[in-house]
């Protein structure tokens, strides 16, 4: 047992700090353990997630000593005695709170990834596959969602604009595991990738494999193969030609795109969209709130009957939409 | 505050909650889904070994009745055989449908689903994915909730049209108007902000109660909540007595401690030394197992290859016997020094087979205690796992005594008796989620009106969730914690004794006063130690009903042993102990009947082993 | 939750931590040594092709790499393996016009090089969870670094120019009687043949040609198991890049010392 440094963040998205700590670590802990010990005794409003304390669940995602890491899988005999161990929340997404982020890009990029397509004519049980035929998706089933690969690629984690088109490695993965699935009835993965996903923006620098907790090989083996996947259908002669004189398909015709299921925010020019955004709008005055900041709930303090509205008594439902900033995407 | 309103609200993000969505927004139904933690980290994402479903595709042999029979065994006989024989019926097309929903389970030679030998079941059973299926089973679902949503954009317009995931939001009471549900109320972990859930229908799917002990393989998740909503909506909850302690469970080092070593070691092949270097288990074979487990090392190390003609080795016992011998093992002084024995599989399988079988445990291992499991033995021992007690519910319907409450996974009960047989958990997921969901949706569809939450006890439930901000003195909420994990650690454990137990439930009466007076500092947003706080009074209610039983239970069955009464009673298979609320929050308990079998499936039964578990009379003639 | 069609609310706020890394290891370093020896190489392959001598051992048959083939009126006498289908070239063409450009090529457009380049002479990143300078980032999804989805035509090519390596190499088991010889030489431009066809054949492009774009390996066994072959030489792929880079230099430095006379070959036959 012995004392050690620590330096964790603390603070919200409107600022905050490292703040220095002395804890107490025995033998075989592992970096959530001294964190628990310290929401255990000196501060029990740190924030932090876990769910499995075994590398299972990928909910403990932070960066210790600058590096994406589990904590739960960070042992402290890893570092030494002296050296002041920091602890900060993962960078590329929102904070909420000390080592808490707000991941739910990844949750939004996950639902555009179109779904499993299963084989028409088979019915449940009939499925057949091959354990070879099987291996390279399920290396990629292995996947936790720890997002630390999310939260280390470049791409995003220096460059907040690219959220936009930009999946991530953790998609890209998916993107490889249904392509590779024997029985995906779904032809067009490959130009999803390229053209939704935004494949191209990875520059396969590796970091995502490098952080991986799963050892998932993301860049070898499912984002060179998709780029390669992706040059079959675009660019190679020899796959045309060959395709031309075997008249055999392996590869599947290339299909027609079907439009996004959705590709980020509809963003027009704001000349050309139908409501100008930029005008003043009186915001709604809202309800009246009690002394804690929120709206009384018990009807023996108001003036109605029912909650007052949260907009306030100048809003009238339904709202006038010419006097909202907002318009259908479909009457662009 | 935000309210929403939905026709069908399920309490829990495992399998049987999504499981449960899908089925219930099939339905046509609006669907809320609730989670403590986020979307796709419930506890069903640490289950290792498999799921057990009689597909015979490994083992043309095995059928329901064969995994009927394997399930009524293991739980001693007090399972709901109603339960046990859908479950066994069942579960086979909720796996195949999983491979629809795009799971890629391990596949046998001829392309079809690879199944693997797991304690207490007759034939290879449990389709598995390496040691991650829980992880693919809950993918899988995720991923399909997630292509509901898309068809629902296509549809709608709007990916949450009738599907919308609330991650990280707990629930802290259930609404009941005039007899039938009307509401949940919760808080968001992130901001702190209440929420509440208008909804006739509440499918409950919270999971377990292990978080309870100090050494566990749960998470913290599983502070019993599901259990507690049911009971202070009025539900009632059995077998509560009977928590299935896992033989191995990681013993060094101490601070992870109870991790779970997953069982299919054992089933490829690991086996238990002690530090004698002797294969203890050969001597714990209990009388009723006589028949089917081997009694040299020999045959036990021929079966692995040639199951047919063989019998197999007493490592593969259900786990109250395996979990048993090693604490008497210990006890005698023949375990290591951190309390545990040894798991080898290193010399029984080449290391490449190893890290091909079981790459997670490898990984665990290397990562947590720096062993190489594939050149040294693990150090393993007893951790709390699983509580086969939880909600009564219908067995068809999952329908709970409270109408318009379903319960369906490990916060139901009835379905593995006194002890759950590994692997059936996640089968029981699927197939208790599906019934659940399906009719959630029809008690909807038939409901004249939805009845209404009153405002009052929506104001109660508010102040009883800021109460433990307010307060300044009372006790810190982790020491309360870490104090009713001795108690039932110490007094409720594996071996009970009626005076400890006498001892835990007066201690637990002590602890009672302490937690309804806890406080926490700091605000509202993500804040641990306020969660703590307001889940202490589910764990410790939750307990004191495990406490209650288990002293009431004078007999050893399945996951319950009394050391004074180390037998198993006929006369007590006949009874179900039944946990209620009474009108000042304490514990009731009641005698109720089991139901009895029918006589299709006692005839699947030998009579000579029928003579082990029931009464003279109770045997069919 | 962001809704469609609404003007994009500003990104939350991320944790404020103004320090480019909190890293402590020396992830510095290296990126830095890659730096280093891809411009070394850089700036010896430039020198040396724009050379136009001491390319070629008339009386053992050595051939250096990078003038590999020579293919112009311009080309020392019996260094043209393949004829002479070119005119004189002008002195800032070199000799190797025809291979050299798909050699470099290659590499250039090469996973692990583009990795290594990346990191290394781009800072695209420099190394993992490190704030990298450039303040605008669009990856290869535009001209010019979208070529580099040209690899596969480049592997195409490499592997011709590869099969004439070898021919040279056999060439170069040769005497100076004109017969059967064998010197350090030959060793060497050998040994450097052998570093490229790893390299080669662990490409990802020849792991995806032979197996890796089937989505059925059990309808196609053999191709399975060339792509089971490819897939453990790509694990190395990185490693025979940087090697057989080496052997590139070595070879081309070794011949350059014979053919200007700094040191004799060493002959173990002939
Ligand atoms: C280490 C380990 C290994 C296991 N291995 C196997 C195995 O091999 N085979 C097998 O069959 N079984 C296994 N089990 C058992 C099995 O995994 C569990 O019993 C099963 O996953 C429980 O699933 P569930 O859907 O009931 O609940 P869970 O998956 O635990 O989900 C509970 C959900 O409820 C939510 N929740 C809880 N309380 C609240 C609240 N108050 N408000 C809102 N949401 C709430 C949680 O956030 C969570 O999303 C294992 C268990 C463990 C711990
Ligand atoms: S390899 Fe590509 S996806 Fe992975 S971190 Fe680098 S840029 Fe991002
Ligand atoms: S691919 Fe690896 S790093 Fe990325 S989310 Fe999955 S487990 Fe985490
Ligand atoms: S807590 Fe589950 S991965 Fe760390
Ligand atoms: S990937 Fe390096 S040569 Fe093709």
């Amino acid at each position: 047992m012995s004392k050690r440094k620590f330096r964790i963040w603390r603070g919200d998205a409107t600022g905050g700090e490292l703040k220095n700590y002395q804890v107490e670590v025995n033998e075989g802990e592992v970096v959530l353990d001294v964190i628990h010990r310290l929401q255990a005794t000196e501060e029990p409003d740190l924030a932090c997630r876990w769910n499995c304390k075994a590398g299972k669940c990928g909910s403990c995602s932070m960066e210790i000593n600058g590096m994406p890491r589990l904590s739960c899988m960070t042992r402290m005999s890893t570092f030494e005695e002296t050296e002041t161990v920091t602890v900060t929340p993962l960078r590329t997404f929102p904070v909420i709170r000390d080592l808490v982020t707000d991941v739910s890009f990844n949750y939004e990029k996950a639902r555009e990834m179109p779904a499993f397509a299963p084989p028409v004519g088979l019915k449940p049980g009939e499925y057949r596959m091959q354990q070879m035929d099987v291996e390279r998706s399920q290396e990629f089933r292995k996947c936790i969602e720890c997002f630390l690969c999310q939260n280390t690629c470049h791409v995003v984690r220096d460059h907040e604009e690219n959220k936009k088109e930009f999946a991530g490695p953790r998609y890209f993965i998916r993107a490889a595991e249904l392509d590779m699935h024997p029985l995906d009835a779904k032809t067009d993965r490959k130009e999803l990738a390229q053209q939704q996903q935004g494949l191209g923006f990875c520059n396969i620098t590796k970091c995502c494999t490098e952080v991986c907790p799963e050892h998932i090989k993301i860049t070898d083996n499912a984002i060179i193969p998709m780029k390669e996947r992706v040059v079959d259908r675009r660019y190679d002669p020899l796959v045309m030609l060959g395709r031309k004189i075997l008249r055999r398909d392996q590869i599947a015709p290339l299909a027609s795109t079907e439009p996004a299921v959705h590709a980020g925010p509809v963003v027009v020019d704001e000349t050309k969209a139908p409501v100008d955004f930029g005008r003043e709008l009186l915001p709604p005055m809202g309800a009246a709130v009690n002394a804690k900041g929120k709206v009384d709930l018990n009807e023996m303090l108001s003036d109605r009957s029912a909650a007052a509205s949260p907009f306030g008594d100048d809003v009238q439902f339904p709202v006038d939409p010419t006097a909202l900033n907002y318009y259908h995407p479909d009457k662009l | 505050m935000d309210k929403f309103v939905y026709d069908v609200v399920v309490i829990g993000a495992g399998g049987a909650g999504l499981r449960a969505a899908i089925e219930a927004r099939l339905a046509g139904k609006r669907v809320a889904i609730i989670s403590k933690s986020l979307f796709g980290k419930a506890h069903t994402v640490m289950a290792e070994g498999g799921a057990a479903a009689a597909m015979g595709n490994v083992n043309s042999n095995d059928n329901w009745m064969v995994h009927f029979r394997d399930t009524m065994r293991g739980g001693k006989f007090l399972n709901n055989f109603r339960m046990a024989e859908l479950h066994a019926k069942e579960s086979p097309d909720r796996i195949w449908e999983l491979e629809t929903y795009g799971a890629l389970f391990d596949r046998t030679k001829d392309g079809r689903i690879s199944q693997r030998n797991f304690g207490g079941h007759e034939y290879p059973r449990l389709a598995h994915v390496g040691d991650r299926t829980g992880l693919e089973l809950i993918r899988t679902l995720q991923q399909k909730i997630v292509s509901l949503q898309q068809e629902d954009k296509a549809e709608y317009g709007d990916y949450e049209a009738r599907i919308r995931v609330f991650a990280e939001c707990t629930i802290t009471e259930l609404f009941v108007t005039e007899g039938r549900i009307s509401g949940a109320f919760g808080y968001f972990r992130e901001s702190g902000d209440f929420v509440l859930f208008e909804t006739p229908a509440v499918v409950l799917a919270t999971g377990g109660v292990g978080k309870s002990y100090k050494v566990t393989s749960n998470s913290w998740e599983y502070t019993g909540d599901g259990h507690a909503l049911a009971l202070r909506a009025g539900a009632k909850l059995i077998n509560m007595e009977f928590l299935q302690f896992h033989p191995t469970g990681m013993v060094w080092p101490p601070s992870v401690k109870g991790i779970l070593v997953t069982e299919s070691v054992r089933g490829d092949g690991g086996v238990l030394k002690n530090t004698e270097g002797k294969r203890f288990m050969f001597n714990y074979v209990p009388d009723v197992f006589r028949k089917q487990y081997a009694e040299t090392e020999a045959e036990a190390d021929r079966w692995y290859t040639d199951p047919d003609n063989n019998r197999r080795p007493p490592e593969l016992l259900p786990r109250d016997e395996v979990a048993r011998a090693i604490n008497s093992e210990v006890k005698a002084g023949r375990g290591t020094k951190a309390g545990g024995v040894y798991l080898d599989i290193a010399s029984r399988l080449p290391a490449e087979q190893i890290r091909k079988r079981l790459p997670s445990m490898y990984h665990q291992f290397k990562e947590l205690a720096d062993v190489d499991i594939t050149s040294a033995p693990m150090e393993v021992g007893p951790t709390c796992h699983y509580v086969m007690g939880g909600i009564e519910v219908d067995p068809d319907s999952a329908a709970a005594a409270v109408e318009g409450l379903f319960a369906a996974g490990e916060c139901s009960g009835g379905m593995h008796g006194s002890n759950r047989l590994g692997g059936n958990s996640l089968s029981d997921l699927l197939v208790f989620g599906k019934r659940a969901g399906e009719h959630a949706a029809s008690y909807v569809d038939a409901l004249p009106a939805r009845p209404k939450v009153a405002a009052s006890d929506v104001d109660s439930a508010t102040q009883a969730a800021l109460a433990p901000l307010e307060r300044k003195d009372g006790d810190n909420p982790y020491a309360l914690q870490h104090e009713l994990q001795e108690i039932m650690g110490d007094l409720v454990g594996i071996i009970r004794r009626e005076g400890e137990l006498a001892a835990a439930i007066k201690k637990l009466g002590e602890l009672r006063a302490r937690v309804a007076a806890v406080s926490a500092t700091g605000g509202r947003r993500y804040n641990p130690g306020w969660h703590l706080a307001l889940d202490l009074r589910n764990m410790l209610i939750v307990s004191e009903c495990t406490a209650i039983a288990a002293l009431e239970r004078e007999e050893s069955r399945g996951g319950h042993t009394r050391e004074d009464f180390p037998k198993m009673e006929p006369k007590w298979r006949k009874v179900n102990l039944v946990c209620g609320m009474g009108p000042n929050g304490e514990v009731t308990l009641e005698h109720q009947p089991v139901p009895t079998m029918r006589d299709d499936l006692l005839n699947l039964f030998d009579k000579s082993e029928l003579a082990k578990y029931l009464t003279d009379e109770e045997l069919p003639a | 939750m962001t809704t469609l069609a609404t003007r994009p609310s500003g990104a939350k706020a991320r944790a404020a931590i103004s320090a480019k890394t909190l890293r402590t290891d020396r992830w510095w370093l290296s990126p830095l040594i890659i730096a280093a020896i891809l411009l070394f190489f850089i700036v010896y392959s430039t020198v040396r092709i724009f050379m136009a001598k001491w390319y070629f051992v008339e009386d053992y048959g050595y051939l250096t790499p990078l003038y590999s083939p020579c293919l112009s009126d311009s080309c020392v006498e019996g260094s043209s393996h393949f004829g002479t289908p070119l005119p004189k070239l002008p002195f800032f063409l070199p000799l190797g016009i025809v291979a050299f450009p798909i050699v470099a090529g290659f590499r250039v457009t090469c996973y692990y090089y583009r990795k290594s380049g990346y990191r290394s002479l781009w800072l695209s990143p420099q190394a993992c969870a490190v704030t990298e300078p450039h303040k605008k980032y669009s990856g290869e999804t535009r001209f010019p670094l979208l070529f580099m989805n040209l690899h596969r035509y480049f592997w195409y090519f490499a592997l011709l120019v590869l099969a004439i390596n070898a021919y040279d190499a056999i060439l170069a088991f040769r005497g100076k009687d004109g017969g059967f010889g064998l010197g350090l030489g030959t060793i060497i431009i050998v040994i450097n043949v052998a570093m490229l066809s790893l390299y080669t054949f662990s490409c990802h492009v020849c792991r995806h040609v032979m197996g890796g774009r089937l989505k059925h390996f059990s309808k196609h066994p053999v191709r399975y198991r060339f792509w089971t072959w490819v897939s453990k030489l790509n694990e190395r792929h990185g490693t025979y890049a940087m090697i057989s880079l080496f052997t590139v230099l070595l070879t081309d430095f070794y011949i350059m010392a014979v053919s200007a006379g700094w040191f004799p070959d060493l002959r173990f036959i002939g």
